[in-house]
């Protein structure tokens, strides 16, 4: 009974979540608000990216919705054996989204999304224990969407649009666990790229049985970013033609992964809303990350991730108080693609759990301050990466990098919601 | 509009309150839940010794190697366990190496692993001149008390760090930078830190100088008399056993600490790395040289019986010169004090002698340690081809093509007998004295003999002591790398485990390097 008291404060308390891998699940401070639900929710232009088959049932002629979290993400390493630890001092990341729909008529609406679904910004201690497989990275894509919604009949609609991506890497990490120069310095590699362009897709559908009940499902397609001619900066090389790195250019593939999501929400009365989402991630496309150095002196660098495909499942609460506010809180598990003896420090994510909460204030009848949060808890992990590879061929060694890993993530955001 | 406010306070509070959460392990390193001192405290620990102790390797002392030092190691893997005072190093000036003193280099830099035409080799760095000057004099005190050169008897000596003494080899440049006076003692700089704990790894030199010198020094068996001992000498094991027990006893009234043996410095690759046997050979070279040998013996007999030895003896005495060569490895002549019953002063090397890594491998090629056959050696050759006799200044020609290796170059049979005999003493009173303090004793020597032997595996692969390639040792081949400090840094940490019932964390070996590469030799 207890317990059952403490889940319950749980899940009012609210929550959301902060994915796996890279993804970063942050679209919309109301669908945030109740642990990123939405696929079957129709609240405010958040649909864009929840499923867009929902746009055409917003009430309003133009729906505005726009929101930026700021991420506090951290994650803390130690290695018993060796007395080693550490600590991520990551830059705030600042996710954000904009979406707008425009209704022609009744049965059909328009709209445009811009939002960024994946990113990973991580920074550990220059030179740490792991330093031979990361010092920092920062991903970042941007996904600009045209929209459009149609309603078949009064209960179903369906919608969907093409997907522009931008992404951009900046990874750094040192040669390997000893090479310095004459002065002691750790020899490095930064691998640049900005402004790679891709294209993708996604789709839904919205369905309502009864008055009382939405189903939604929704398909964003897997975007492969192709990063052709980025810039490799070698540092702190020695000078010998032992180790003949120099600066030259590089190609690499990151997957960003298909997500399929379904869902039902639930409206027990003017007050209380229910909402679940099941999202199916297809990280199973994320088999190694490969970079192909243009110089062919230098040797390229094959990093098998091997990611396997993983569920989320997110539940949401809502409780409009009157006409001025509107509560909301969530909950939401979050299954790690990371497979064990694949964690590399890179994205150490394991299983989370994932508390968000939030409320809508409405200031007219136009505009909503919208705000969530989000805390993420990570259960303290002891892992390794063992595809680390020491020796050159046919005298390769495996050194596995091991550690206890704790990571923490805090997300506060703020939007506003405009309906004319 | 009140509830509103308070609504976004909560939501501030709630916000901030999470934002300060930072991931907190279970046990944690940083909160001391880790690991435990046992019966030992680390918070002022100071490590008194030699260029090993210094963190010296690549024959000089340079600021990343003085950072892989062993007890800087140690001192970072202590720092884990308790909170310190910190470990302060005497750090010199660059990465290149070399001392300055007035101005002039007195010391040269490093070595550093350049490719040449022949492939890599170890060199000496060219890319800068040395920037550390001796008179510039470092105020503190410090935890590394390692000084290189040190003999044992040169840590209660009062004034080896004055640097008035250096010109005139009195005194020690490396601790004329650091000593807190001109008449102070290591060890009195040591003991005035008041440690909690100390490693002490002093010796080596005390037969080193002798055995890198290719034994041109003397055994000073049976003389306590320190102030008589040239530099490359062997320090008498009695007064070895004196001195060291005066520096652990002072050590130990108030610490608790290790001890280190000496490892037979003839296992390192200064000694190991030329082999004795490089005389390759085709059958036709081979052949010439049994001939000239045979030669030698004929005529040297000859000459004998010409001043009336009897034929039988003279031949007897003659037939250790007519060496035998093979088609393949051959082992290389060395010259020996000539005596009566080796009169020409030269033999074969035996098995187990050494060739010193700095030997001149150029004029190895070029006959030096074989027979330097020059014009006139081979008209004599012809002439006795030819069934002629030659006379007495043709034979001394003949001789004279004879090109032993030099007595520096080399360690003979019995210069090896001294190192390890007195090797074996140090040693023997190194455990005695661990054994009535009641401290700890790292054997590193069976550490050594363990790398020369096995080898010993890390999670990258396996240590050995073979040169530039193996990873123990530096390319001075003497003193060792980062990684073969890291080696002796956890050998100590398993001893203070099991002696002081403390659960000190290891170093991470594979994260330790070993050569430095450069091309900046020129």
């Amino acid at each position: 009974m207890k317990k059952l008291f403490l889940l319950g404060l749980l899940i009012l308390a609210g929550a959301t979540t902060y994915a796996g891998g890279y993804r970063v699940s942050l679209q919309g401070q109301r669908g945030l608000a109740m642990g990123h639900t939405g696929v079957a929710v129709v609240n405010n232009a958040e649909l864009a990216f929840f499923n867009p088959a929902g746009l055409v049932f917003l009430e309003d002629k133009i729906n505005v919705a726009v929101g930026v979290s700021a991420v506090f993400s951290d994650v803390v390493y130690q290695n018993d054996e060796f007395g080693q630890m550490s600590r991520t001092d990551s830059p705030v990341g600042t996710p954000f989204y904009a979406y707008f729909s425009y209704k022609l008529s009744d049965k059909f609406s328009l709209g445009l999304a811009a939002y960024t679904p994946y990113g990973s910004s991580v920074k550990w201690d220059k030179d740490w224990a792991g330093s031979h497989l990361v010092n920092d990275i920062e991903l970042a894509a941007i996904y600009v969407q045209a929209l459009a919604s149609y309603k078949i009949t009064d209960n179903l609609s369906v919608g969907g649009g093409p997907i522009y991506v931008s992404g951009s890497v900046n990874f750094n990490r040192n040669l390997n666990r000893t090479l310095t120069d004459l002065e002691g310095e750790r020899a490095n590699v930064t691998v640049d790229a900005s402004g790679v362009s891709a294209f993708g897709w996604s789709a839904g559908a919205m369905w309502s049985p009864v008055d009382s009940l939405r189903i939604g499902v929704n398909y964003r397609s897997e975007i492969l970013v192709e990063a052709e001619g980025g810039e490799a900066d070698f540092e702190n090389i020695p000078n010998s033609p032992l180790t003949p790195f120099s600066d030259t250019q590089f190609d690499a593939t990151l997957p960003l992964p298909a997500e399929l999501t379904v869902g039902a929400s639930y409206q027990l009365n003017d007050q209380w809303l229910f909402a679940f989402d099941y999202n199916r991630t297809f990280w199973g496309v994320y088999e190694s990350l490969d970079v192909d150095f243009a110089n062919p002196n230098i040797p390229d660098s094959s990093n098998p991730r091997e990611y396997e495909d993983s569920s989320i499942y997110r539940f949401g609460l809502q409780y409009t108080a009157n006409e001025t506010f509107t509560l909301r809180a969530g909950y939401y598990f979050d299954e790690s693609p990371v497979q064990s003896g694949y964690f590399a420090p890179e994205t150490p994510r394991n299983d989370s759990n994932n508390f968000t909460g939030g409320l809508t204030v409405n200031v007219s009848d136009r505009v909503a301050i919208d705000a969530a949060f989000l805390y993420s808890r990570f259960k303290e992990i002891d892992e390794s990466y063992d595809y680390y590879v020491e020796g050159t061929p046919p005298n390769e060694v495996a050194v596995p990098f091991k550690g206890t890993y704790k990571s923490s993530a805090f997300i506060p955001g703020l939007g506003v919601t405009i309906k004319i | 509009m009140t509830t509103m406010k308070n609504y976004f306070k909560y939501v501030a509070i709630l916000a901030l309150g999470i934002v300060s959460c930072e991931p907190e392990l279970e046990n944690a390193i940083e909160d001391g839940e880790v690991y435990s001192n046992g019966s030992a405290d680390f918070s002022n620990y100071v490590a008194i010794g030699n260029s090993l102790t210094a963190g010296y390797a690549d024959g000089a002392l340079y600021i990343s190697g003085q950072e892989n030092s062993f007890p800087n190691i140690l001192a970072s893997k202590f720092a884990a366990v308790q909170e310190t005072d910190g470990f302060t190093q005497p750090l010199v000036n660059d990465n290149f190496g070399g001392l300055l003193l007035g101005g002039n280099q007195i010391v040269d830099t490093r070595f550093v692993l350049a490719v040449g035409a022949n492939g890599p080799r170890p060199a000496r760095y060219r890319g800068a001149s040395p920037t550390t000057e001796i008179t510039n004099k470092l105020t503190g005190s410090f935890n590394n008390m390692g000084v290189p050169g040190a003999k044992s008897y040169h840590l209660v000596a009062p004034g080896y760090g004055n640097v008035a003494g250096v010109p005139v080899g009195t005194a020690n440049p490396y601790f004329a930078r650091f000593s807190s006076a001109d008449n102070a003692t290591v060890l009195g700089d040591a003991l005035a830190q008041e440690p909690t704990f100390f490693t002490l790894w002093i010796g080596n030199n005390d037969v080193l100088g002798y055995a890198s010198s290719g034994g041109t020094g003397e055994y000073q068996l049976g003389n306590t008399d320190f102030t008589s001992y040239g530099e490359n000498d062997i320090t008498d094991p009695t007064a070895f056993s004196m001195v060291y027990g005066q520096i652990a006893g002072a050590l130990a009234q108030s610490a608790e600490g290790v001890l280190l043996t000496i490892p037979d410095v003839t296992l390192s690759p200064y000694f190991t790395t030329v082999p004795n046997n490089a005389l390759v050979l085709d059958a036709a070279t081979a052949g010439q040289l049994t001939g000239y040998f045979q030669a030698v013996a004929g005529v040297f007999a000859g000459g004998l019986m010409a001043q009336g030895v009897p034929a039988e003896q003279a031949q007897a005495l003659a037939s250790q010169y007519a060496i035998t060569f093979n088609e393949g490895p051959n082992r290389f002549l060395i010259d020996v004090p000539a005596t009566q019953t080796n009169p020409l002063g030269f033999r074969q090397m035996t098995q187990e002698e050494l060739l010193l890594l700095t030997i001149d491998q150029g004029a190895l090629a070029g006959g030096y340690g074989s027979v330097q056959f020059t014009q006139a050696v081979g008209e004599v050759v012809a002439i006795l081809q030819a069934g002629g006799t030659p006379t007495a200044e043709q034979a001394q020609i003949l001789f004279g093509g004879v090109s032993g290796i030099d007595d520096k170059d080399a360690l003979d049979s019995e210069e090896l007998l001294y190192i390890r005999q007195a090797t074996n003493l140090f040693n023997d009173a190194i455990a005695a004295n661990a054994e009535t303090l009641g401290l700890g004793l790292v054997e590193i020597d069976a550490v050594l003999n363990q790398l020369n032997t096995q080898g010993i595996p890390f999670d990258g692969g396996i240590i050995t002591s073979d040169f530039v390639t193996g990873g123990a040792f530096s390319l001075d081949g003497v003193h060792l790398t980062p990684r073969g400090y890291a080696v002796v840094a956890n050998e100590i940490i398993a001893e203070i485990n099991a002696t002081y019932e403390a659960s000190v964390p290891k170093a991470d070996v594979g994260a330790y390097g070993t050569v430095t590469l450069s091309q900046d030799v020129q």
